[in-house]
C-alpha cells in the first residue's frame, strides 16, 4: 500500500525575480507526528531548496515560526499535520506584516514599538549593589508573570484586526510587555510609558476584539492586559480632574 | 501630561456596557414583557408609575438607565464606523458620536424633570 501523502500549499515570493506572489503545492508524506514545520523542513530538504522561513527550537519557546495556517496564525512547531490530514494546509506569512521573501516577514515595526514600551526595569534611583538584590514577594511576582511569558512571535499582531486596519497601533504584545514592567514592585517607569501608552496609537485604538488572547501560544492574554492598562489610565485620569492638587 | 480626552468616553463606555448588561434587561422585563403582557395585575398602572417616578432617586435611576447605555453606544458606532474606515474624519465622527449621546442625555434629564 502507497505511504499517505499530504499537500502543502506554501505562499511563494521572490522580489529579486520580480515574480508577483504565487501558491505553490508540494506532495509530502504524510506522518501522524508531523507538525507543519516538520513538512516544511521536508519540502526545504528533498524538494526545493530555495524555500525561506524561520524556524529555531522546535517547541513553541522561541517565538520564530508563527506563520499563517489556513489562515490562522499559529506557531508551525505546534501545529499538527494530523489536525489537517487528509485535507491541504495553506501556509502563508504572517497576515499584517510586509513579507520579505516567502514566509519571512520584516518586523522592524514590531522592533521599533518593542523598544517604544521601554520593557526594562526603569529605576528613579539604583540602589547600590551592596544593599543587596531587589526582593519580591510571590504574590508581587505573580502579578506580572503571566505577562512576561510573551515569546514575542507575533501571532497576537498577525490576529489583530486593529493593526491590520490601523498600522500605527501599538499592537498587543508590545501593550503587554509595557503591562509586565508597570506591574512590577521593582520598576518605577511607569509614567515615562504611559507617554507611549496613554494614547490614541496606544491603548486607546484596542477595541477588545480579542483575538491576540485567543491566539497567543504562551498564554499571556494581552487583551486583559490593555484592559488593565485602561483602567489605570482613565483613574489616573479621573484623579488629575478631580483631585488637580493632588500628588501622585 | 494627558495625551488623550479617551479615559471619560471609555469610562462612560464601560459604565454604560454595565447597564446595559445588567441593569437594562431587568427595566425590559418587567416594563416590557411582564407589565406589556399583563402578568403584574395592577402594578402598572398609570398612577402607580407616575407616583414612583415622581420620586428624585426613581429619576435619578432613569436618567443613569437612558444616558449611560447612549454613551456605550456612541463609543461603540463611533469605533465600527472607524473601523469601516472612516479612519479621516475621526474627530468628526467622534462629535457626531458623543454629541448624540449629549443630545439624547439633555433630552433625557429635560422629559424628567418636567414629570
Amino acid at each position: 500500500m502507497a505511504e499517505p501523502t499530504i499537500a502543502l500549499e506554501i505562499f511563494r515570493y521572490h522580489p529579486e525575480q520580480g515574480e508577483a506572489p504565487s501558491f505553490r503545492r508540494y506532495e509530502i508524506p504524510y506522518r501522524e507526528d508531523w507538525v507543519v514545520l516538520d513538512g516544511i523542513n521536508y519540502i526545504k530538504d528533498q524538494i526545493d531548496g530555495t524555500l525561506a522561513y524561520r524556524w529555531s527550537c522546535r517547541m513553541g519557546v522561541c517565538g520564530s515560526c508563527g506563520m499563517m495556517i489556513n489562515g490562522t496564525p499559529r506557531l508551525s512547531c505546534a501545529a499538527f499535520l494530523r489536525e489537517y490530514f487528509p485535507n491541504p494546509v495553506r501556509v502563508e506569512p504572517l497576515a499584517h506584516f510586509p513579507v520579505e521573501r516567502d514566509l519571512v516577514i520584516v518586523m522592524d515595526d514590531f522592533m521599533h514599538k518593542l523598544r517604544e514600551v521601554k520593557p526594562w526595569l526603569i529605576r528613579g534611583q539604583e540602589t547600590p549593589l551592596s544593599e543587596g538584590e531587589y526582593r519580591q514577594t510571590p504574590a508581587e511576582v505573580d502579578e506580572y508573570k503571566q505577562y512576561s511569558m510573551c515569546i514575542n512571535c507575533m501571532l497576537c499582531y498577525a490576529a489583530c484586526p486593529v493593526y491590520g486596519l490601523e498600522p500605527r497601533f501599538l499592537g498587543p504584545a508590545a501593550i503587554a510587555l509595557a503591562q509586565r514592567y508597570n506591574l512590577d514592585s521593582r520598576d518605577e517607569g511607569r509614567r515615562e510609558r504611559q507617554e507611549v501608552l496613554n494614547t490614541e496609537e496606544g491603548i486607546w485604538d484596542c477595541t477588545l476584539v480579542g483575538e491576540c488572547t485567543t491566539a497567543c501560544p504562551v498564554h499571556v492574554d494581552p487583551a486583559g492586559s490593555i484592559q488593565r492598562a485602561k483602567v489605570t489610565a482613565t483613574v489616573d485620569w479621573y484623579k488629575d480632574v478631580l483631585l488637580p492638587w493632588g500628588k501622585r | 501630561m494627558r495625551h488623550s480626552s479617551e479615559p471619560i468616553w471609555w469610562s462612560l463606555f464601560a459604565a454604560g456596557g454595565v447597564v446595559a448588561a445588567l441593569v437594562a434587561p431587568v427595566q425590559i422585563a418587567l416594563t416590557g414583557i411582564a407589565a406589556a403582557l399583563g402578568w403584574a395585575d395592577d402594578a402598572f398602572t398609570h398612577a402607580r408609575v407616575l407616583a414612583l417616578v415622581s420620586h428624585p432617586i426613581s429619576r435619578l435611576y432613569l436618567f443613569v438607565l437612558i444616558s449611560l447605555p447612549l454613551f456605550h453606544s456612541a463609543h461603540r458606532f463611533r469605533f465600527t464606523l472607524i473601523d469601516l474606515g472612516l479612519k479621516q474624519g475621526r474627530g468628526l465622527v467622534a462629535v457626531l458620536c458623543y454629541g448624540a449621546a449629549v443630545a439624547g442625555t439633555i433630552l433625557a434629564a429635560l422629559v424628567l424633570i418636567r414629570l
